[in-house]
């Protein structure tokens, strides 16, 4: 069996405010070397696993024709049920004990533990069920995340009691002394050769296991014994319903059921955020869970119990007994059953009142945030988690119930991708969560660095607080003049051994990664040179004139093209292609001198900085917006900020009239020919517009493209698509949800061998032949697949502007 | 329920069951036992049928011990209802056993009336707030074969069981 090494890699919690994140490069190092050993013993694994359910979820969203209905009942009634949380715990307390059973509300894990094992304890002395081979009292349990935030088996162990986890990939766990590496498949990151292997060696059979079947008979059959002697099951729940004190199970083995109803006594261990309150809540959530788990409409057990339950008890010492014996005929109900419903705070109260980590509470714990998390697909839990929990949403479990060292461990490894917000069954804004986790663990890292980094950034300056990287990162734009301004020297000294070295000490810049190339005219610069405004109203109306459009108030627009970093300073081409391209349908564009979106303040948890430059944006851009412009971004970044997090940063009136009028490059143009623009302008795929009009793509010429991963968060990728159709091209799009390289995360020395292994798997999914193209919407797509195959990678539009430039 | 309405969620219900790898018998109320016995691999246990007409075949044990549900190949119960969209069987957890009787046993054979097949899901909530509202406030929604992928590959039949065959009695 490989050696695993991500024991020693979590964080044990305190510290200090020790964070991987603020250490210098040693530290930077560490991290790494972590990274790639998860990498090459367990990536291989998880990928295959979680990229096939996120496959499957995919298509069964697809197929799901009320999905956005359901998700936002999902949503409302958890809001509902976490905002009246103490009302519900009271209701869930009387139905249960008007059932016969006890609620416990424990405070934390050693008083939930300290109940559990009392309660087992009580059992056992005077248990009927057959006696176990050890003779200690016993436990068995189905899996639950929420023992596992407890440490529950170590607790009950030390007590001297038999813990056996009958989930199969628990069990796994338990048997190889390992942690769950994903919430919903522990046990994913391990192969089948492995789990043979270890079980060979552990129970010696008579012959060696080798098929998945042949393990599956063994630990049916071993562990149905186990739940045959056990005293107590211990369950968690899915859902609780308040009002009938139903916990639902959710699950495809059948374990669960067993364990709930075998023995006589049966516990049940639940977050406080797991209360709905009546049965009808959960409709949507039976729905729903499975569909974002796996892509399985329905999971095969949905079991809704209202325990006690009536079933009977099974006595296996008295085989010939009929079940059901110590049965009342006259109440037609057990009488000798015992239920105890644990519910769990652990820090709950205080996510509740914490207004940023409070939609935590609404998490369902399906896992599709993992399963779309392109570095999750790579990594795994073990470096994408904490002391618990793992994937996106494990940044808000872990700062609310273990505390932020723990999310400080593996925060980073959320870009802001936002692939999981799609995912989110509940419509958790997970990459919101991360980025104030982020904030927050910078502020700690040293207070007064933060103010600092609001007026502005002098990288050379030594601190001993925030990440020198992330302050670098998060002030992109102003290195970006200065390396515009000093260009080419600038270009030749950042590609000096000397430099690079001194770039990867400080700011933790991977030396192996390419670093971008500044132009010395940036794209405003060269609006300005050409003439402005007034030249581009002239070509407009030339434009206008050649396509003998008639103006139509459809395509009576003015643009502001937004001029984003690395347009403005790195990729004049693609700004002056859309500036073509737009003049050539007949739209006159400006592009004045805009200030930054925040999106790389945004992406280093630069909350304040962000927000500041929000305020800018609109300020600068209102006059335009009150005059009826239309504001067209290329990098696809920005417009998601616009788009998304300005909502958090600017009043509601403002950000709905930003959102209303901006629009993402293609998507425009789209609209457009849409409305009757002429794409005779546009260069095609046959040149010269001769095979304009090729919708179904079908005899087009075949291209590749990647959309940027925000873009299709909003649901963009189609007009590109569909603008590349229509002037010749049959575009193939990737499954692969993310490039690896989402801006600064690639450049990263500790994240850029998982940002290539990210890379790779795009790479050989695009697959292009060697006349191909390759167009991507991302300015970091585009290099990462530039680097990746080898080839230039150019924005759409730059393929379809006229006068293109090969 | 019209009959052409009947036929259809039967038809619903069948196709989904056949994604699941489960197979669905049409069966009349009065030739009902005699299928079960074809069907049942022996020793068999089971939960007395509450539809008219129907009875459980003889070599059906009914009144289980711990020992034959260890050693029972096929379990037989009632589902209060079906769900077609989704080839789920509604089993109740109640004092006549039911719950074990449906999950032990390698193959579990659910006897369902054509006229309990509710459309989708919220025709089987609609079902269970009724059942919830008269008291009755403990059921398993079992959709297909119990199953798992952790041991690296999907394999059937883990805890519960391996073989599902549900029995639609048409005039039920």
């Amino acid at each position: 069996m490989a050696e695993r090494s991500h024991a020693s890699g979590q964080s044990e919690g305190g510290g200090g405010g020790g964070t991987a994140s603020h250490t210098p490069s040693n530290s930077r190092a560490e991290t790494a070397a972590h990274l790639r050993q998860l990498l090459e013993t367990e990536g291989d694994a998880i990928h295959a696993h979680t990229s096939v359910s996120n496959l499957q979820r995919h298509e069964v969203f697809d197929e799901t024709d009320d999905l956005e209905a359901l998700r936002s009942e999902a949503r409302a009634i958890k809001e509902d049920a976490i905002d009246r949380l103490p009302a519900l715990i009271e209701t869930v307390r009387e139905a249960v004990e008007a059932n016969g059973g006890t609620v416990y509300v424990a405070e934390d894990a050693a008083d939930a533990n300290a109940y559990v094992a009392d309660v087992v304890d009580d059992r056992a002395a005077t248990s009927t069920a057959a006696e176990s081979a050890s003779g200690r009292p016993s436990v068995v349990k189905s899996k639950s995340m929420t023992t596992e935030e407890l440490d529950l088996n170590d607790a009950l162990e030390s007590e001297g009691i038999e813990v056996t986890e009958t989930d199969l990939g628990e069990w796994v766990l338990q048997v190889a002394d390992d942690t769950p590496s994903h919430i919903v498949g522990p046990a994913m990151h391990l192969t089948r050769e492995e789990i043979a292997e270890l079980f060979t060696e552990q129970f010696d059979p008579d012959e060696e296991f080798e098929t998945a079947e042949e393990l599956t008979r063994f630990a049916r059959d071993h562990l149905g014994e186990r739940i045959r002697e056990a005293d107590v099951g211990i369950t968690g729940a899915n859902f609780v319903v308040a009002e009938s004190g139903t916990i639902t199970l959710v699950t495809n083995e059948g374990n669960a059921r067993k364990c709930a109803v075998t023995p006589d006594t049966h516990v049940a261990i639940a977050g406080v955020e797991k209360l709905i309150p009546s049965i009808r809540d959960l409709e949507p959530f039976v729905d729903l869970i499975a569909k974002s788990a796996t892509g399985q409409e329905i999971s095969q057990y949905v079991t809704m119990l209202s325990p006690p339950t009536e079933s009977p008890t099974l006595t296996f010492d008295e085989p010939d007994e009929p079940i059901g014996a110590n049965t009342d005929a006259e109440t037609n109900g057990s009488t000798d059953r015992e239920f105890h419903l644990v519910l769990l705070d652990n820090g709950r109260t205080e996510m509740r009142a914490d207004d940023q980590l409070r939609e935590t509470l609404y998490c369902i714990r399906c896992g599709a945030c993992s399963n779309s998390c392109a570095n999750f697909q790579a990594v795994g839990g073990h470096g994408f988690g904490g002391e618990t929990y793992s994937g996106g949403i494990a940044t808000g479990w872990e700062a609310g119930v273990h505390g932020q060292d723990s999310a400080a461990e593996f925060n980073d490894l959320c870009t802001g991708c936002t692939r999981c917000v799609d995912a989110c069954p509940v419509k958790i804004d997970i990459p919101w969560i991360n980025t104030v986790v982020r904030d927050r663990v910078n502020r700690d890292a040293e207070p007064e660095a933060y103010d600092f980094l609001v007026d502005g950034l002098t990288p050379d300056e030594e601190s001993g607080g925030l990440d020198l990287g992330k302050r670098f990162f998060g002030n992109i734009g102003t290195v970006a003049k200065l390396g515009s301004a000093t260009a080419p020297v600038s270009n030749w000294l950042g590609e000096t051994a000397p430099v690079r070295s001194l770039l990867e000490r400080t700011l933790g810049i991977d030396q192996r990664r390419e670093l971008p190339s500044f132009e010395r005219q940036p794209l405003v610069d060269w609006f300005d040179a050409r003439g402005g405004e007034q030249e581009s109203k002239r070509r407009a109306a030339a434009g206008r004139r050649a396509a003998h459009d008639e103006p139509t108030d459809a395509l009576d627009r003015e643009v502001v093209l937004y001029p984003d970093v690395y347009t403005n300073y790195v990729d004049t081409d693609r700004g002056k292609a859309a500036v073509r391209t737009l003049e050539a349908l007949g739209v006159p564009v400006s592009v004045p001198d805009l200030p930054e979106s925040g999106r790389a303040p945004l992406s280093q948890g630069m909350v304040t900085t962000a927000d500041a430059q929000a305020s800018k944006v609109y300020a600068a851009l209102a006059e335009d917006l009150d005059a009826g412009r239309d504001v067209v971004v290329i990098e696809p970044s920005d417009l998601a900020a616009f788009q998304r997090e300005y909502e958090r940063f600017l009043p509601e009136r403002s950000f709905e009239r930003l959102r209303d009028n901006s629009y993402e490059i293609c998507e425009f143009i789209f609209g457009l020919l849409e409305n009757g623009a002429n794409p005779a302008a546009l260069s095609t795929a046959g040149g010269g517009g001769e095979r304009i009009g090729t919708e179904n793509g079908d005899d087009g010429q075949p291209i590749a493209y990647h959309s940027h991963c925000q873009q299709r968060t909003l649901d963009l990728e189609a007009p590109t698509v569909a603008v590349l159709e229509r002037c010749g091209y049959a575009p193939r799009t990737s499954t692969v949800e993310c490039c690896g390289m989402a801006g600064s995360f690639g450049y990263k020395r500790e994240y850029y061998e998982v940002s290539m292994d990210v890379g790779d798997r795009l790479a050989s999914e695009l697959e292009p032949a060697s006349t191909d193209l390759v167009v991507a919407s991302g300015t970091s797509c585009g290099d990462q697949l530039e680097t990746l195959l080898d080839r230039t990678v150019p924005h759409p539009v730059e393929v379809i502007a006229p006068d293109r430039g090969w | 329920m019209s009959t052409d309405t009947d036929t259809d969620a039967v038809g619903q219900l069948e196709h989904a069951l056949e994604e699941l790898e489960v197979s669905l018998e049409r069966v009349s109320a009065a030739d009902a036992s005699e299928r079960l016995a074809a069907l049942l691999t022996e020793p068999a246990i089971g939960v007395k049928l509450p539809f008219e007409g129907v009875s459980i075949p003889e070599s059906v044990t009914t009144e289980p011990t711990a020992a034959t549900l260890a050693d029972a190949q096929t379990g037989i119960t009632p589902a209060t209802f079906a769900i077609a969209e989704y080839g789920t069987v509604a089993i109740e957890s109640r004092a006549a056993g039911d719950e074990p009787i449906s999950v032990y046993p390698e193959h579990h054979i659910a006897v369902v009336a054509a006229s309990d097949i509710v459309p989708d899901l919220t025709g089987g909530f609609d079902r269970l707030a009724d059942r919830f509202a008269a008291g009755g406030d403990s059921i398993v929604f079992a959709t297909g074969r119990s199953a798992t992928a952790d041991m690296g590959d999907l394999v059937h039949g883990v805890h519960g069981p391996g073989e599902v065959t549900v029995v639609v009695l048409e005039d039920r």
